[in-house]
């Protein structure tokens, strides 16, 4: 059973893969970033979702992950050319695609797994500031480290790797990874010590580990989906990585549903549709006889408000913490990733 | 200039920063204290202050009214924000209040950006203003601006003390922010005690708005993403969730900013907002409560 | 004429967990009456239904006639119900005077206010002596006066009390509840929960036993002071 259902997987994606090129290009570039950007989600889902530890410092890996690995495959003339002051070894190296993607990841996981160490001991609202000062660290590194990073200068002449090949590829890796996790008996340890932190330290469950292989995973996937995203750009500078990007990600995450991976997958699939959508009509549009001049700006705000819309009806999200089929089913908790209502602890 | 003026000088500085910090740092630790929520959309009130002030300037209205339409403007904004946004979600958990201040950023930054270009605004200053005064000889130098921001921060915080310890509401804000059920069970209008809470840290962190964009001249939609930021830092140092935390985490942190600048190397200067952070960091791991220590417990 | 209290099959809930299983309680007016039994038998459950501190699941809530399960905690102390809470819950950072103001933030009468504070401070010295002092700063004894004079500020016809003698030495428990007389004899009604089930049958006319959510005893105090079962339970052993 589990098997049929992966093949069917597998060869929904080569279909996918096989037809992107025939779609049209702008449909094509959307299709991309909506495969990088449910590697992000998917990653947040892990660490948020499911350990119940509301962290904001995703972006930040995001933003690593994609100048490591462009410093990595920029060419060597570039390199001369713009980037003189790179350190060492890294002015002379030019890496493939994949090394570099790896080296990003690996990279992401370390800074993770040090800065993961103290952070993760903190327990709710404290970890939520810690990590979104992790955010902000990131972004003035980026910003100052003139010699990689060119600084607040747009950083261009990345190469374009980045293809449906590639974004379908990690994509599936991120989500076999992390549904493996999520719905292990360890991740039942992660879900329970979200619902109660008392009683799974009662009934033995050790805390910090479950955090932590939820932080590190979800940074390195991050990370991966950071140089996707950057061999895509082509040129991007640090405000790429920040805010903006944090609360568009956030964003989908919610609506998709914090507690499932396949929620995530569908909040990102459900808002890029919606923004498209309202980024059409804010160019103006005739309804009848009336014309509706043109908004810039007002696409945002409008998903915005949809956002607080699904805050104060439905926080849970779309999928609330029901996983859709393809997920082998395990015992699930009943309580939500936000619950509306008292949540029952179940140990 | 000799050490002893420099030192002065900056001295002026961090108070006039540290001003600004304590008034936004202010507003947030007010609502966090009463509502455990951690108010991401509190910037965006010095956006709406200095967009009012500057538009009523433009308009022709005497920089003194524009002032007290900025403050007001900005306090009107903060009730509305309570009614739509945080009013519905009262009671959820933690993370439900903390997204929604995060949705309710992205709407008021997109609306700003829509109504006014993301680009800076000059903001109209009238000429006296901008007039400089000199001590010790030329040395040490400030303008009204700055003598400005420290007079209204400082009739705003005694305004805020009297308020909270003279006032029925402010004192039931108090008694909430202790023990909400305990507020309850005596009475305390708690409704009401929110919506006055937003509505003087908004009012608060327009007018630290409007004062910012006079001192550094120009507003823009997203200017104040970045103060909220630190302010809230300052809260924590001074410690989260109290006015005597916000004041003092206030000028400390301008202090130490200007510490930082004036003093460190240049090289680490650029490195500043990273330095603050990482304080923000050590802090919450080792002292969580602030200078003044303070402990929340969460009673049922 | 109405009852002070009426408690009509009442049932409460803390999500799946069934505090209270459908009890029945009348208070007349000026009577002063006790709940008693062990820890988590719904005592401190029923006093907080009735303030509306906590919602009932079904069952009904009167105070003199009108029906108040669905009221805010704010608008019955309007009505003239004062709960003082378990474990007294004084506003440690707050003056005693500040305290006591906060007893009548439901109150309009600016100077009535000021003559109850003196007569608080009348009832119980030790809080005029230390009006000016954090709340927290008071010992077991006085801030519990300090938690029934507060409540006391709202003018109560029905004061609930909720473990007043917890954590106090004999000598204090017998000046608390000397006062807790006073307040009967001044026409206040009195709804106690306690553990300590002698010194409140002492007070109090009538009792009823709790036990996990239902009534188990009831009757006259004199009554249940000889009730063998009761004094097995409750009063033996010199608690």
């Amino acid at each position: 059973m589990r098997a049929a259902r992966l093949v069917l997987f597998a060869a929904a994606m080569v279909a996918v893969g096989l037809a992107a090129p025939h779609i049209g290009e702008y449909p094509q570039r959307v299709l991309l970033v909506m495969g990088i950007e449910i590697i992000m989600v998917v990653s947040m889902a892990l660490s948020n979702g499911f350990t119940g530890v509301f962290s904001l410092s995703h972006v930040g890996f995001i933003g690593l992950g994609a100048y490591a690995s462009a410093i990595l495959t920029l060419p060597v003339t570039a390199k001369h050319a713009y980037l003189r002051d790179l350190p060492g070894f890294l002015g002379h190296v030019s890496l493939g695609f994949l090394p570099a993607t790896l080296i990003a990841g690996a990279l992401c996981v370390v800074v993770a797994f040090l800065v993961g160490l103290p952070l993760m001991r903190l327990s709710g609202h404290y970890v939520t500031v810690a990590t979104l000062g992790l955010l902000v660290i990131v972004n003035v590194v980026l910003v100052n480290a003139d010699a990689f990073t060119r600084g607040s200068r747009t950083f261009t002449g990345v190469l374009p790797y980045t293809d449906i090949w590639w974004v379908l590829g990690w994509l599936a890796v991120t989500w076999l990874v992390c549904s493996r996790v999520a719905y292990s008996p360890f991740g039942r340890a992660m879900r329970v010590s979200r619902e109660d932190l008392v009683t799974a330290e009662a009934v033995g469950i050790d805390v910090l580990p479950t955090r932590m292989t939820a932080f590190v995973i979800s940074a390195f996937f991050c990370g991966v989906a950071g140089a996707l995203y950057a061999h895509y750009l082509t040129s991007f500078s640090p405000h790429a990585f920040y805010f903006p990007l944090m609360i568009q990600l956030l964003v989908m995450l919610v609506i998709g549903g914090m507690a499932s991976l396949t929620g995530a997958s569908v909040g990102v699939v459900v808002v890029t549709i919606l923004s498209e959508v309202l980024r059409n009509l804010e160019r103006g549009f005739q309804l009848g006889a009336l014309h509706v001049p043109p908004l810039y700006g007002a696409s945002q705000v409008t998903l915005g408000v949809i956002f607080i819309l699904i805050m104060v009806f439905r926080p849970q999200g779309l999928l609330g913490d029901r996983e859709l089929v393809l997920v082998p089913r395990s015992r699930r908790s009943r309580a939500a990733g936000m619950p509306r209502e008292e949540t029952e602890v179940q140990a | 200039m000799n050490v002893i003026d420099y030192v002065f000088q900056q001295l002026v500085n961090a108070v006039s920063l540290g001003s600004l910090y304590a008034l936004i740092a202010v507003g947030l630790s007010l609502v966090f204290g009463i509502l455990n929520l951690i108010n991401f959309a509190h910037g965006d009130m010095m956006m709406v202050g200095a967009f009012a002030a500057l538009l009523l300037e433009s308009a022709g209205v005497p920089f003194p009214l524009a002032l007290l339409g900025g403050v007001v403007f900005g306090g009107a904004a903060g009730f509305v924000m309570e009614r739509a946004a945080f009013r519905p979600v009262r009671g959820a958990p933690d993370v439900t209040m903390l997204l929604t201040s995060l949705g309710v950023t992205y709407i008021l930054e997109n609306l700003g950006i829509l109504l006014f270009s993301a680009s800076p605004r000059n903001f109209p200053l009238p000429v006296w203003l901008g007039h400089v005064y000199k001590l010790a000889g030329g040395r040490i130098t400030f303008t009204n601006i700055n003598l400005l921001t420290l007079v209204f921060s400082v009739l705003a915080f005694l305004f805020l003390y009297w308020f909270v310890t003279r006032t029925g509401v402010g004192l039931g804000m108090r008694a909430t922010a202790e023990d909400l059920v305990a507020a309850r069970l005596v009475g305390v209008r708690v409704n009401l005690v929110v919506v006055v809470a937003f509505v003087l840290a908004s009012a608060f962190a327009g007018l630290a708005g409007l004062l910012w964009a006079a001192q550094v001249g120009v507003a823009y939609p997203l200017m104040g993403f970045t103060p909220m930021l630190k302010s809230f830092v300052a809260a924590i140092i001074g410690g989260f969730g109290t006015i005597e935390g916000a004041l003092l985490g206030g000028y400390v942190l301008g202090a130490l900013e200007i510490a930082i600048v004036a003093f460190l190397p240049p090289s680490v200067s650029p490195y500043r907002d990273a330095l603050v952070f990482a304080l923000l960091i050590v802090l919450l791991l080792f002292r969580p409560g602030g200078i003044i220590n303070v402990r929340r417990e969460v009673k049922l | 004429m109405p009852e002070m209290l009426a408690l009509d099959a009442l049932t409460v809930s803390y999500g799946p967990v069934a505090a209270l299983k459908g009890i029945d309680l009348v208070v007349q007016e000026g009577e002063a009456v006790a709940l008693l039994g062990a820890n988590g038998a719904g005592k401190s459950t029923t006093l907080r239904t009735v303030s509306g501190i906590v919602r009932p699941r079904r069952g009904g809530v009167r105070y003199r006639g009108k029906d108040i399960g669905r009221l805010d905690p704010g608008e019955i102390v309007g009505l003239g119900v004062a709960h003082c809470p378990e474990g007294r819950r004084v506003f440690a950072g707050m003056t005693v005077l500040e305290n006591l103001k906060l007893g009548a933030s439901r109150r309009r009468d600016e100077a009535g206010v000021r003559q109850d504070i003196a007569r608080m401070e009348e009832l119980f010295p030790v809080l005029g002596e230390r009006r000016q002092q954090r709340a927290g700063t008071l010992s077991g004894g006085e801030q519990q006066m300090l938690a029934i004079a507060r409540a006391l500020m709202s003018r109560p016809r029905l004061l609930l009390l909720d473990e007043p003698s917890l954590g106090l030495a004999p000598l204090l428990v017998e000046t608390i509840f000397d006062t807790l007389a006073e307040l009967k004899r001044q026409g206040v009604t009195l709804l106690l929960v306690e553990q300590n089930a002698r010194v409140a049958l002492d007070l109090v006319d009538r009792a009823l036993v709790l036990r996990t959510g239902n009534v188990v005893a009831s009757g006259g105090a004199e009554e249940l002071k000889r009730d063998p079962q009761v004094v097995e339970a409750y009063l033996g052993g010199g608690r």
